[in-house]
């Protein structure tokens, strides 16, 4: 949990959005696709930690769980 | 002095935000939802401290748990609730987030009830009408 996963889903999605320009320059548009959902669903995997951090914290602090 | 951190942090988010959506909108909105979090994440702790002081100075003032309870579970709801359609609406969905901002209201009710319940029954034992 720290402020370099920010810079970790940007570069993420930058690497993605280049990787997706050459494949399609090349012609596989179907397999450029493919990889924006895997980069997507790695990004999802970073975030989620965070959100199920966040939501345990609002359970123990407001509703005494 | 947190709050340049913060402020830090938004305005690095927000830039990577403006440069990734070019791009591809999924990660900038992944980018948003993640700075929310680890914003609110920083702050929780002071207002961890805050609830502690009022849930002390409640026990000492005789207060029903109940009351204090029911306050926080709802300002609870309030807020995860406006962070969930927040969150939505900047995904673009404004009938998704207006439909949990909805359900977040009526949550809130429900937990009010009982308090409804316990100042109309003592508005109506201090009627002299409602007894007869």
């Amino acid at each position: 949990m720290e402020i370099t996963a920010i810079f970790q889903i940007a570069g993420v999605g930058i690497i993605i959005a280049i990787m997706h320009t050459v494949l399609k320059q090349m012609g596989k548009e179907d397999i450029a696709h493919w990889i924006t959902l895997l980069g997507f669903v790695i990004g999802i995997f970073m975030v989620i930690d965070v959100i199920a951090q966040l939501f345990q914290e609002i359970k123990s602090i407001f509703l005494f769980q | 002095m947190e709050i340049i951190q913060i402020v830090g942090i938004g305005i690095i988010a927000a830039l990577l935000v403006i440069i990734v959506r070019e791009q591809k909108p999924q990660f900038a909105f992944l980018i948003t939802l993640f700075t929310g979090v680890f914003l609110f994440l920083l702050v929780i702790g002071k207002i961890g401290a805050v609830i502690e002081v009022i849930n002390e100075l409640a026990n000492r003032s005789g207060i029903p748990d109940v009351y204090l309870k029911t306050i926080l579970k709802i300002i609870g709801i309030a807020y995860v609730a406006e962070f969930g359609a927040q969150m939505v609406r900047d995904a673009g969905q404004e009938s998704i987030a207006s439909k949990i901002e909805f359900a977040g209201k009526i949550f809130i009710l429900v937990l009010a009830i009982p308090i409804i319940n316990v100042i109309i029954e003592t508005l109506l034992s201090l009627l002299p009408l409602g007894s007869s």
